[in-house]
């Protein structure tokens, strides 16, 4: 390399300082491990957390059980279930739709070429969450498809009907702008919500049950949930990374990527429909957690850089930490028991970031 | 491709252009354009702001369907190719390039290859060489690590049609590629052009604003005004002062640069 570091901008300095480090195989390969450890120590110290206190030891027993018949010799019953089937369950849907979530909001803002794109912005979250709580209002929330619950298919339903509608309001003359498409989301996200807290109140359903729903809470969710969620992040989740290239190159806007030889059409199509898959997914189990989809893309970029076939992993790994933290937070941060949203937490920790990437890098944001 | 040298033939038409008309909704700009670009030509498109340069590059690539009339791309009807087939055989360096992600340069030239590489594969040994050539032959090799967003936009222009060069295909396609550079860079890139074309036979059509780079290096013109053709021809029978005096409504003197066969046009105030 030529030149000395002195005429490189400092800001490029930075991100390439990030690059170059995870460009370098070897240290990569341990980056990635290191981050994967460092999600298995956080989900280990989330189990010990909350108002039934058990040791640290005792949890390492049970999580060990599997591999070691004889480490949990001795163990209540009781105790087992709060730690693999209460506690680890949430955990693990916690990162689960902390992945899928952040995984979404990558792909909308490549897509899309709109740094503030993320299901909630769009209205993705608020159209899924809409569709679900539809579907429990007219009692399909039990219905089964061939042994999957169809909750999430009724997510995706108005998923995609959000979309579609922002898709609509925000072209002016066949072509999408960044502003009007956000401001079409914020305003078919606040319809929305108001669709739902109607529903939900003629479904009888408590001011606090709604609240929960529109800002998000994993309370009470169980392995069903999880193992219901799973499949859908999965299929979403596969048909994005089969188009990480694709989305590399969309990402010069639709004139470059067409001439590079990208169908723009249908790679759009197919990117925005996975997409809107996950998130529904996420949304139908968690109600609409906001501020992850936004903000990890961004966090993840900065570290990474923006070639989606690393990024992409490191959304899924950091959006599934963020909610993960997120939820023991929530779950935890109130005394005797109480528990807020877990979307108010996401809010409160993206928040200043999304703030510290308007204040300083402004460029980066493209604003 | 085709041996040039080796038969005394016509070369082969690689775009066929017939009784174009095309534009946006509600507004026509080309009307009715036809010419043929054989094989191995240097074609200079060049016209005031408004003529229909940027529109005529845009429906060879396929991104501006046409209205009515044809065109066909190495015998094949453009509407009918694959985004993929299209990108093999033609590359193209737009006019406005706006890239938000902070690529690095490199990365960016890469992207060049993917027309020809399969989904699962990795980047292969004829990738690398590509790459190589394509950032030796646009003098970007020392910009290769640095951010596509943090460099000027002369040297983004270079990324850019390093990024096409790394394409490999029969047809490039300009439109105001080398706007932002300096001269030398401009000189540079176009004598690279210019050896493709005559060794490699690499069909060249760029739109230029600059009439005197197209003097130098294109051996024909097309000079559109309001969407329609003025003349096209070898340089030598269009480049005159009756022709740009039509097009740009302004005197001018054409002269000779002696020792060469090369004219220079200067515009009188």
């Amino acid at each position: 390399m030529k030149g000395g570091r002195e005429d490189i901008p400092a800001m490029e300095r930075t991100v390439r300082r990030h690059t170059v480090l995870s460009g370098n195989c070897g240290i990569s390969v341990l980056c990635w491990a290191g981050f994967a450890l460092l999600i298995v120590v956080a989900a280990f110290l989330a189990s010990g957390i909350g108002s039934f206190e058990t040791s640290y030891r005792t949890i390492f027993r049970l999580w060990i059980s599997p591999f070691d018949s004889d480490s949990a010799a001795g163990i209540d019953d009781t105790v087992r279930y709060i730690v693999i089937n209460v506690r680890l369950a949430r955990v693990c849907l916690a990162f689960i739709v902390g992945a899928a979530l952040a995984l979404a909001g990558t792909v909308y803002q490549g897509v899309l070429l709109n740094p503030l794109a993320d299901p909630f912005t769009l209205g993705v979250s608020t159209g899924a969450a809409f569709g679900a709580s539809l579907a429990i209002l007219l009692g399909l929330g039990g219905m089964q498809l061939s042994g999957i619950s169809g909750l999430p298919l009724a997510a995706f339903a108005g998923a995609m009907l959000a979309l579609y509608l922002v898709y609509l309001l925000g072209r002016i003359d066949g072509r999408i702008h960044a502003t009007t498409l956000v401001l079409a989301g914020i305003i078919v996200s606040t319809f929305l919500s108001a669709w739902i807290s109607l529903l939900k109140s003629l479904n009888e359903d408590s001011v606090s049950t709604i609240v929960f729903w529109i800002m998000g809470s994993l309370s009470g969710k169980s392995w069903t949930h999880a193992v219901l969620v799973l499949p859908y992040l999965v299929a979403g989740g596969a048909g994005i990374l089969i188009f990480t290239r694709e989305l590399d190159i969309l990402s010069l806007g639709d004139i470059q990527a067409q001439h590079l030889g990208v169908n723009v059409q249908r790679v759009r199509f197919w990117l925005l429909l996975a997409a809107s898959l996950a998130t529904a997914a996420a949304v139908a189990v968690s109600g609409i957690i906001g501020f992850v989809g936004l903000v990890v893309p961004h966090l993840a970029r900065l570290v990474v850089g923006p070639r989606h076939g690393r990024l992409i992993p490191a959304t899924l790994l950091t959006g599934g930490l963020l909610v993960l933290v997120s939820d023991t937070i929530a779950r935890s941060l109130l005394p005797n028991g109480e528990e807020l949203p877990v979307g108010v937490v996401t809010a409160i920790l993206g928040g200043p970031f999304f703030c510290y990437l308007l204040l300083h890098r402004k460029k980066y944001l493209q604003l | 491709m085709l041996p040039v040298a080796a038969s005394q033939e016509v070369p082969a038409t690689v775009i066929r252009l017939d009784r174009v008309t095309c534009g946006y909704a509600g507004q026509t700009v080309l009307k009715d354009l036809s010419f043929l670009v054989r094989r191995g030509e240097f074609i200079g498109v060049l016209g005031p702001n408004g003529a229909g340069k940027s529109t005529l590059m845009l429906a060879l690539s396929g991104i501006v369907p046409v209205q009515s009339g044809s065109i066909e791309i190495e015998g094949k009807p453009l509407a009918r190719l694959k985004a993929r087939e299209r990108a093999r055989l033609m590359a193209v360096v737009a006019q406005d390039i706006d890239l938000r992600f902070p690529f690095r340069c490199e990365e960016v030239v890469r992207m060049g290859r993917y027309p020809h590489q399969k989904r699962w594969q990795m980047e292969s040994p004829e990738d690398e060489a590509a790459i190589r050539r394509a950032l030796g032959a646009t003098d970007t090799a020392m910009l290769a690590k640095r951010l596509i967003t943090a460099v000027s936009g002369g040297e983004k222009q270079r990324v850019v049609m390093a990024r096409s060069l790394a394409q490999e295909t029969p047809i490039l396609l300009l439109d105001e590629a080398t706007s932002a550079m300096d001269i030398h860079r401009k000189l540079l890139i176009f004598r690279v052009l210019d050896r493709l074309n005559r060794e490699d036979g690499l069909t060249v059509v760029a739109v230029l604003h600059d009439v005197n780079l197209a003097a130098l290096f294109c051996r024909r013109m097309i000079f559109l005004k309001n969407g329609e053709l003025v003349a096209d021809g070898a340089v030598d029978t269009v480049l005159n002062a009756d022709v740009l005096e039509h097009v740009y409504e302004t005197p001018v003197m054409v002269r000779e640069i002696e020792g060469t066969e090369k004219r220079q046009v200067v515009f009188l105030p």
